[in-house]
């Protein structure tokens, strides 16, 4: 059987749109403390937390589309990658809120001291200062008004990934498995393009 | 000595009962007290508390307790630092299971005229245990109250006979990798060591806990003798204590050696000295539920809210430079 692209956008969408939004229900319900459901002791934090760690995965997955569009030899996937940009682009954007409002409570001087003062808040910040103008351009709108520059922007996402597995890594305590895993993952997804394009070149020569 | 009452309480915190020793109030914040006296097969037996815990016996209430409303039974017990049993807060409590905490036996040498192998009811009941209600404030800048059972440390140090060359006192946690599943790895060197100046462990304020809410110690609080050290960083208090080693050198601590640069040996909380790589002036009180989501931040107390008592151990100390 063969699938066109039609039938994989029509049915792949809804199914991303299920799975991205997966971690936020669980998160509501975890609120409204429905079906056993809990944020625990330090419901700022937690809160907070799964925002930012589900923003960066999906900032990774995201990421991997032209690899994955590369490996398979198949342009399917680019369908899906405005869509899982935009939900990491939610997810951070709830992570900044929370920080913001829950964690810091909208103390505007402490939140400014720790932007000046803390490193990874200075990293994070700037991440997410980054991905704003890419979220805005990133309709097909602005796509076609910006023509090659668009790519040019959107190269942004590279440095914005960097400096959020940096943030994850300097902010926990000691134990570094987990940023760790991050940060390998983005070595390799980098790494794989920094390949692709010297095999290209030496191709074309 | 005449300990006076810490200056941060509101009145609005005042708690006209002691809810915790109200049975109906003990059963809901312990929440789960049912499933623990089920899966005993005990049913409401008269020396259990909250979870099936073993209730302690006689406890004298000290007065110099913080009249904060403690956090829950459940919070105490569910959000936890304690490496051996794995980084998440949640995994002390859940990992904890095939430990245990008795028998129990210490060992006392160094610098005393009695060293040994001491059993835990040798060190522990010669004494009458008192409840004191401290504010736990970690390093990660959030904070607990919790109503903790115990003895002042220096009357069990005084029985163990220090001679004049102690001048530290250090202590070391249990190793039992095979209870204790973080211990299989290596996210810090093992065993967990920590150590207090002679006149810190003295001090009136250091307490040797044996329980928590008027019960024997749940492992995942450090069960089945730990210390609480009220003005220093959480980590000071060290938790499943195996060993106290009178010393005329200062002891290394697990922190200290682990990030030299971001914990000290002293670690006593202080508002105006920041983590390097966070603020220490505020603090999150730890707090479940929804009502506790949009809360404030709150002020780090100098000392914790205790300088009155401790700020006189360090006079002439650079505070900066010996965080």
């Amino acid at each position: 059987m063969v699938v066109s692209t039609r039938q994989i956008r029509l049915a792949g969408k809804p199914l991303l749109h299920l799975a991205c939004s997966l971690p936020l229900v669980l998160l509501i319900l975890s609120i409204a403390e429905i079906g056993g459901l809990r944020l625990g002791p330090n419901p700022q934090l937690y809160i907070r937390d799964v925002l930012g760690e589900w923003g960066l995965r999906l900032l990774l997955v995201t990421l991997a589309i032209t690899p994955l569009r590369r490996l398979i030899g198949k342009p399917w996937p680019l369908l899906f990658r405005r869509l899982l940009g935009l939900w990491a682009f939610a997810y951070l954007a709830l992570h900044f809120v929370t920080y913001f409002f829950l964690d810091r409570s909208l103390e505007l001087a402490l939140i400014i001291e720790d932007i000046l003062k803390r490193p990874y808040i200075t990293l994070g910040m700037t991440a997410f200062m980054l991905m704003i103008p890419l979220a805005i351009t990133s309709t097909a709108g602005w796509q076609r008004r910006l023509g090659g520059r668009w790519l040019q922007l959107h190269r942004l996402i590279y440095p914005i990934a960097v400096l959020g597995c940096w943030h994850f890594y300097w902010l926990v305590k000691k134990d570094l498995r987990e940023p760790l895993v991050y940060c390998g993952l983005l070595a390799i997804l980098l790494v794989a393009r920094i390949w692709w394009a010297r095999a290209d070149k030496t191709r074309a020569a | 000595m005449l300990i006076r009452k810490p200056p941060d309480i509101k009145s609005s915190e005042i708690t006209p009962e002691r809810y915790y020793f109200n049975r109906r109030e003990l059963l809901r914040s312990a929440g789960f007290v049912g499933a623990g006296a089920l899966l005993s097969g005990a049913t409401g037996a008269a020396d259990e508390g909250p979870a099936g815990h073993r209730r302690l016996g006689k406890v004298e209430r000290w007065p110099a307790s913080l009249k904060t409303t403690p956090n829950t039974f459940e919070e105490v017990t569910t959000y936890n630092n304690f490496y051996e049993f794995g980084t998440g807060k949640a995994d002390p409590a859940e990992a904890s299971g095939r430990f245990r905490p008795k028998p129990w036996k210490v060992q006392i040498d160094g610098e005393t005229e009695a060293p040994g192998s001491y059993d835990y009811d040798t060190i522990v009941k010669a004494h009458t245990l008192e409840e004191r209600i401290y504010r736990l404030r970690c390093v990660e800048a959030w904070s607990m109250v919790v109503p903790w059972v115990g003895i002042p440390l220096a009357s069990v140090l005084k029985r163990y006979k220090p001679t004049s060359k102690a001048r530290y006192v250090a202590f070391e946690t249990v190793v039992r990798p095979e209870e204790m599943p973080g211990q299989r790895s290596g996210v810090l060197d093992w065993p967990y060591v920590e150590g207090l100046t002679i006149a810190e462990a003295m001090h009136p304020l250091t307490l040797l806990v044996v329980g928590v809410y008027g019960v024997e110690l749940p492992a995942q609080n450090g069960a089945p003798l730990r210390l609480m050290v009220p003005w220093k960083y959480g980590f000071k208090s060290i938790k499943s204590i195996v060993r106290i080693s009178f010393t005329e050198k200062r002891p290394p601590t697990t922190w200290s050696l682990s990030g030299p640069n971001e914990y000290g040996f002293y670690a006593n909380v202080n508002p105006n000295v920041d983590h390097p790589r966070w603020s220490q002036a505020t603090e999150r009180r730890v707090s479940s539920g929804l009502g506790s989501l949009l809360a404030a931040r709150q002020d780090t107390l100098m000392f914790n809210g205790y300088a009155d008592q401790v700020a006189s151990l360090y006079t002439g100390l650079d505070l900066v430079k010996n965080f």
